[in-house]
């Protein structure tokens, strides 16, 4: 699958859930949102080796 | 998961409220949130004409997009703070967003003014650019208000936002801002906007699942001067938090809105600016003495866009 986060792709063939994706990247389930094929998702959906990916930070302000 | 309203595909899990939502019931459960805190704290009357202060972020469009939809007609009024790209793309964002909702925008361009960027500006007075930006952006939008009839400004800051203030508040003990912590401040007749948060009570998590189901078109990238900012620090800590213990944010801000007489200001000394009457401290507001500082002469004045971008004029205050 193709991640996108902050403009930077990655590649990763595993498939696994989402929270696990987040637990890898060291990301939080509060400060990121999931889109999997232009589609928001939760934590319990599962990934598959095709699908694109994209990681919304949520964080905003100073 | 499943949708505990429809049974459905879940598109968010919202582990503070110990449930999961399908995207169509998102948008409801959220849009009814911000309209039940509306009423819950009187927030803006039927009869009252709002104006939104959007910067091109996520919660200050999605506001203001909710509003349009409860049927509280708001136009929008944007600081240029002269930042490059960011600016621009801000702008862009914000006109697209007009254009959709059919309202008007007014544009207060920091550089038309004092030919300078926002952090020229912080740097001529000494000051970081998020002090000088703020002092300029309350002038300009009570400006907005005051000039043009708006009864009351909107603002979006959510949860996330007022929780980390709060905490910051807290740690150093600034007693004298813990009554800003509200969903609302009061106005001086003629003088002093009104101030509303209507995403008080909602989440940053759940106004960045509302913006992206809801197509609104918001710019993704930070103010390059909120690096280091003590708040997205106490943002952190608070998620943090959050992870492990479901429901703290908003169990914070509930229970400080409890515990605190909330919307009184504490008793100061305020005088009005002999220039322009705006609230101030001294004979001349801080915005006045830096008009003066820089021998700035000029009225401050608003492109305005109305629902027709191509109609574009320009209005004298």
């Amino acid at each position: 699958m193709i991640i996108d986060l902050d403009g930077k792709t990655y590649e990763i063939e595993k498939s696994m859930e989402v929270s696990r994706l987040l637990k890898q990247l060291s990301l939080s389930r509060e400060t990121h949102l999931v889109i999997v094929n232009d589609r928001l998702v939760t934590e319990d959906h599962r990934l598959g080796k095709d699908d694109r990916v994209k990681l919304v930070r949520v964080v905003s302000g100073g | 998961m499943k949708c505990r309203l429809c049974g459905q595909e879940a598109h968010i899990s919202l582990r503070s409220y110990n449930t999961a939502l399908c995207s169509q019931d998102f948008v409801f459960f959220l849009e009814k949130r911000v309209s039940d805190t509306i009423q819950k704290y009187h927030l803006i009357d039927k009869n009252d004409l709002p104006i939104v202060a959007v910067s091109g972020g996520k919660d200050s469009l999605s506001v203001w997009h909710i509003l349009n939809r409860l049927g509280y007609e708001a136009d929008g009024v944007y600081v240029d703070l002269g930042i490059g790209d960011y600016s621009r793309e801000s702008l862009e964002k914000i006109k697209k967003a007009a254009e959709q909702l059919q309202r008007k925008i007014f544009v207060f361009h920091i550089k038309k003014i004092f030919e300078k960027s926002i952090d020229e500006i912080a740097k001529a007075i000494r000051r970081v650019p998020c002090s000088a930006c703020g002092m300029i952006k309350r002038y300009v939008m009570n400006k907005v208000c005051i000039d043009k009839g708006y009864t009351v400004l909107v603002t979006g800051h959510n949860l996330d936002d007022e929780a980390a203030a709060l905490m910051g508040n807290l740690l150093y003990w600034k007693e004298e801002y813990l009554w800003k912590k509200s969903p609302f401040l009061e106005g001086r007749e003629g003088h002093l906007s009104r101030k509303v948060k209507p995403l008080f009570l909602c989440s940053e998590r759940e106004m960045a699942a509302y913006a992206l189901i809801s197509d609104i078109d918001y710019i993704y990238e930070e103010c390059p001067f909120s690096v280091g900012a003590k708040s997205l620090t106490y943002k952190n800590i608070l998620n943090n938090l959050e992870e492990t213990s479901p429901g703290t944010k908003l169990q914070f801000i509930k229970g400080y809105l409890k515990t605190v007489k909330v919307g009184e200001e504490t008793q100061r000394d305020i005088s009005y600016c002999a220039s322009c009457g705006y609230p101030c401290y001294g004979d001349k507001c801080t915005m006045c003495r830096l008009l003066d500082r820089f021998h700035i002469e000029n009225r401050i004045d608003f492109d305005v866009y109305s629902d027709n971008l191509d109609l574009s004029k320009k209005m004298m205050t």
